[in-house]
């Protein structure tokens, strides 16, 4: 690994960009397909109600409009991690997204029109918006088809998992510290909102999906099953993707109906939400709350915790609710624990239904455990920096949940931002006056990084063709949501290749012609595709390298491949990497220059306990964030963010770098300015002028310290990397506003309300 | 169209135009449906998020909050109407792609024009902007993937190598 490498490492801008940046790249609104309707969905009116009836005869003789649909029209089975949610609703309606009906028309504007024609007649109920009181003996089923007897039956999922001997711990702890932390709705935003073009041809019966699905083969087979088709009858392509961030990991109702309108019509069908649908309809970060207990000896080394987690499952349960397996791993294994217990109930309610969004419940678990950190070191008087340096992860560590360090850089990270955010000048708070308080704050990240083994196969597969004039085409089974995945799969290519990245294409977005992939999530794509492509370039350079060495009269370990040429390393004698393919191809042994690979990850299921080593590698981060506070009027602002992270290896700086910008800024509006509020199951401010984003004011300096630990199962040592910036981020925000005010708040965002009624009271804030 | 249609002439990207439109039509769907320039992106359609960013007569607007009626006798220039000249690119682009300041890329036509007007402007008032102003400058932009830093960095670099000029 010593060699000096001429692209691994070398800021490399994004091969795509051109494409976006001209306006060029075509996203899925911007599709428009000859013939092409535009559906619309008619959403319920209450959170909760029954259906009496539905009347579409007034929408359907509108001219233009060319199909309704209703529950009763259709013949599908239900959605959803646990099958647990209906396509379109028919009898009754449990949350405010809830489809009655859809209309195709010859425009956008008729479907609008006709939506507003249909007549619905409901019976409302009394809802349930509280996870609380959905748990409640005496509360109503609220989704009849959780067919789990045994436990409660508004709980959609439980999770429970124990390690250790938890009576020694806690008889060992001199310190203990409890807390409830109380975690808000947050909403993705992606910039792109939610759309899907639907094109089914009655000739072959192949229904053609345009979605901006992140999984596109888990796509496939889902609404396959919903509307009990053939898997192989379906083909998803991936137009250009405005913005993902777990939002398109689960399918939504949207996209079987868009499908159903364009089967019934024969025509292609559209549907494309608005922002305020955007934000009613499209599922959000699980809101949820935390009880957390945890310990100490007399040293500061931690000895147990134990966890309790309810989360607003919201109507219908999305693959967002096995987000407690993620959150169980920060409390089992971040820091050394030598005992864990952990619960945590996925609690059905009359909500707006919660999904994947990066960081996976991670952010929400670390908040807990990382506020729990610094009142367990106030409590015994140890340095919120010392505790956690004490306390890090090793590597060479296996966890008490099973989970192997191999490489760890989770102490180094600590020692990076302890050092370079200067914290021991500043510890003891930093008077600027009166009015404005400065601190800082601390938080550490554990998450995946390399890939997560939830499904039969983590693996992704790859096909490489490199024809007679040198170009190299990666087909590859992994997709680009924006995330620079193209980019670092040519980077990997020009590595190994010695060829130029403008001869170096991707094809990645039809499931028609790419091989299997579990889909971008767990930051695993740099990893798993990443080591996919290396596979299949040893392939390819098997190949190559068998005829050069016979061209060259020399062996195939004294080539290198070196701008565009495979050269002799002895001689200096050297051929065009185009020739020999010309050479293969057109002469004996007449063959193509393609392979393919498939490469599986090392990692296992966890057992029913859920222990075991769940991904190839984990990733690990730190946080310092130095905010400053004004007293009077309770705003925060965050001056510095300190990031490292281990990262295995850098491979593309300028990539890595907007990663770690990016889920920074997307941690800070999580801490400070971001929340969904409902009431009685309405969302009441579903626009961006109520719903604050970050914008180019809000960012502070943002310094980052790559730690390369050399991972020796990653490509090229590397690691995932792009969950990690946004998961500590809000802890260490918060960290910092109470060290710099002396108060204590559980709950985000810090908003000036917030900060000033903690201010008040100097009491501790969790609602 | 029916009742209430209008007839309009306006320059668009460089081009002569007339077209037939309702008077309720906004610039981004003239754009978008009429004219097929689909690199003008719709993002919020409430002017918060500044995806859907024109130019008219030289300056940024939000196209989904502006009347198309209203561009009568102007010039309009969207995406596709940058670069003017020989190049394929705009430094504003170029500069946007280097400093890997592009991502999903939805937001980022209307950041481009974004910048360029604030280029323009601040070239005609010889003003070499502070940092705290190019933030300004993109505040009404939003960007869900790449938390700004390096679109401020392209943007304060073209001023860098125009500050001589």
């Amino acid at each position: 690994m010593n060699v000096e490498m001429s692209t691994i490492g070398k800021p490399t801008p994004k091969l795509d960009a051109a494409d976006r940046v001209s306006g060029k790249a075509v996203y899925g609104p911007d599709i428009e397909i000859s013939g092409m309707l535009h559906g619309a969905i008619l959403r319920t009116e209450y959170p909760s109600a029954r259906i009496d009836s539905i009347d579409v005869s007034q929408a359907l003789s509108l001219p233009g409009v060319e199909c309704v649909i209703t529950a009763s029209d259709i013949d599908t089975n239900n959605l959803g991690y646990r099958k647990d949610h209906p396509v379109m609703k028919g009898d009754e309606v449990n949350c405010i997204r809830d489809e009655v009906a859809a209309v195709a028309a010859v425009t956008k504007e008729l479907a609008m029109e006709a939506l507003k024609l249909i007549k619905v007649e409901y019976s409302p109920r009394k809802g349930i918006f509280n996870p609380f009181d959905a748990l409640k003996t005496t509360a109503p089923q609220i989704n009849r088809f959780n067919h789990d007897k045994e436990g409660n039956p508004n709980i959609s999922e439980s999770f429970h998992y124990e390690h250790g001997d938890m009576q020694k711990q806690k008889e060992k702890s001199t310190c203990v510290v409890s807390r409830q932390y109380v975690l808000p709705k947050v909403a993705h935003s992606c910039m792109a909102t939610s759309n899907v073009t639907a094109n089914y041809s009655d000739v072959d019966g192949r229904l053609t999906m345009y979605s901006s699905t992140q999984v596109p083969f888990l796509y496939q087979r889902e609404i396959a099953h919903a509307l009990k088709m053939k898997p192989s009858k379906i083909r998803v392509i991936q137009p250009i993707i405005g913005g993902g961030f777990g939002s398109k990991l689960d399918l939504h109702p949207f996209e079987p109906i868009c499908a159903l309108l364009s089967m019934k019509t024969g025509r292609p069908v559209q549907i494309l939400y608005d922002r305020k649908e955007e934000f009613i309809a499209s599922a959000i970060r699980q809101s949820m709350i935390i009880d957390l207990t945890t310990g100490t000896d007399e040293n500061g080394n931690f000895t147990f915790r134990e966890v309790k987690i309810t989360k607003d499952n919201g109507a219908y349960t999305s693959w967002g609710a096995r987000s407690s397996f993620v959150m169980m791993q920060t409390f089992s294994s971040l820091y050394k624990i030598p005992a864990c217990t952990y619960n945590a109930d996925a609690v059905y309610t009359n909500n707006v239904f919660a999904g994947s969004f990066r960081g996976f419940g991670n952010p929400q678990a670390t908040f807990a455990l990382e506020r729990n950190i610094d009142l367990m070191a106030d409590k015994l008087g140890i340095d919120r920096a010392e505790i956690r340096l004490l306390n890090a992860n090793l590597p060479g560590e296996i966890t008490g949940q099973e989970l192997v360090y191999g490489t760890c850089g989770h102490k180094q990270a600590l020692e990076s931002v302890v050092k370079n955010s200067d914290y021991n000048t500043k510890k003891n708070g930093t008077t600027c006056s009166n009015r404005y308080r400065r601190g800082i704050g601390f938080a550490s990240m554990l998450h995946v990084g390399g890939g997560a083994k939830i499904y039969p196969s983590d693996g992704c597969g790859t096909t490489l063709k490199l024809d007679t004039y040198g170009y190299l085409t990666i087909i590859s089974g992994s997709s680009e949501i924006g995330q620079g995945s193209e980019t670092i799969l040519a980077m990997f290519a020009r590595e190994e290749l010695g060829i130029d990245l403008e001869k170096i294409r991707i094809i990645n977005s039809d499931t028609d012609v790419k091989p299997w992939d579990v889909g971008v999530h767990a930051s695993r794509t740099a990893f798993v595709a990443g080591n996919s492509l290396l596979g299949a370039l040893k392939k390819l350079k098997h190949k190559l390298s068998s005829k050069a060495s016979q061209l060259l009269d020399t062996v195939p370990e004294d080539l290198i491949y070196i701008d565009g040429n495979i050269q002799s390393d002895k001689t200096g004698d050297s051929y065009k990497i185009d020739k020999v393919v010309r050479e293969i191809h057109f002469k004996t042994p007449h063959e193509l220059c393609e392979v393919s690979y498939f490469y599986e990850p090392s990692s296992e299921f966890q057992d029913k306990q859920y222990k075991g080593n769940v991904s190839g590698c984990y990733a690990f981060a730190s946080q310092a964030v130095e905010v400053q506070v004004d007293t009077l009027t309770g705003k925060v602002e965050v001056l510095d963010v300190y990031m490292a992270q281990d990262v295995g290896k850098v491979l593309n700086p300028l990539g890595l770098e907007g990663q770690i910008e990016g889920g920074v800024a997307m941690g800070l509006g999580y801490a400070l300015s971001e929340e969904l509020f409902s009431d009685e199951g309405y969302l009441l401010n579903p626009t961006f002028h109520d719903y604050k984003l970050p914008t180019t004011r809000d960012i502070p300096r943002i310094h980052f310290y790559p730690v390369e630990t050399d991972e020796p199962s990653g490509p090229y040592g590397a690691k995932g990397v792009a969950e990690a910036p946004l998961v500590p981020t809000a802890a260490a925000v918060t960290n910092a506003v109470c060290h710099a005010l002396g108060v204590e708040i559980n709950t985000i965002p810090l908003t000036p309300e917030r900060v000033l009624r903690a201010l008040d009271g100097k009491q501790q804030i969790n609602n | 169209m029916e009742e209430n249609s209008f007839n309009i002439s306006f320059t668009i990207n460089g081009s002569y135009c007339e077209k037939q439109i309702p008077a309720s039509l906004l610039l981004i769907n003239l754009i978008r449906d009429e004219l097929k320039l689909k690199g003008t992106k719709p993002g919020c359609m409430e002017g918060e998020c500044g995806a859907c960013t024109v130019l008219v007569d030289g300056k940024a607007i939000n196209s989904c909050l502006f009347p198309a009626i209203n561009i009568t006798g102007r010039e309009v220039v969207t995406i596709e109407g940058i670069p003017d000249g020989e190049k394929t690119l705009d430094s504003v682009q170029e500069s946007l792609i280097q400093h890997g300041a592009v991502q999903c890329g939805f937001c980022t036509p209307g950041m481009v024009m974004a910048i360029k007007s604030f280029v323009e402007q601040c070239k005609t008032e010889g003003h070499l902007p502070t940092r705290e102003e190019i933030e300004d400058s993109l505040s009404g932009n939003i960007c869900r993937c790449t938390g700004y830093t390096k679109i401020i960095d392209a943007s304060e670099a073209l001023f860098d190598k125009s500050s001589g000029t």
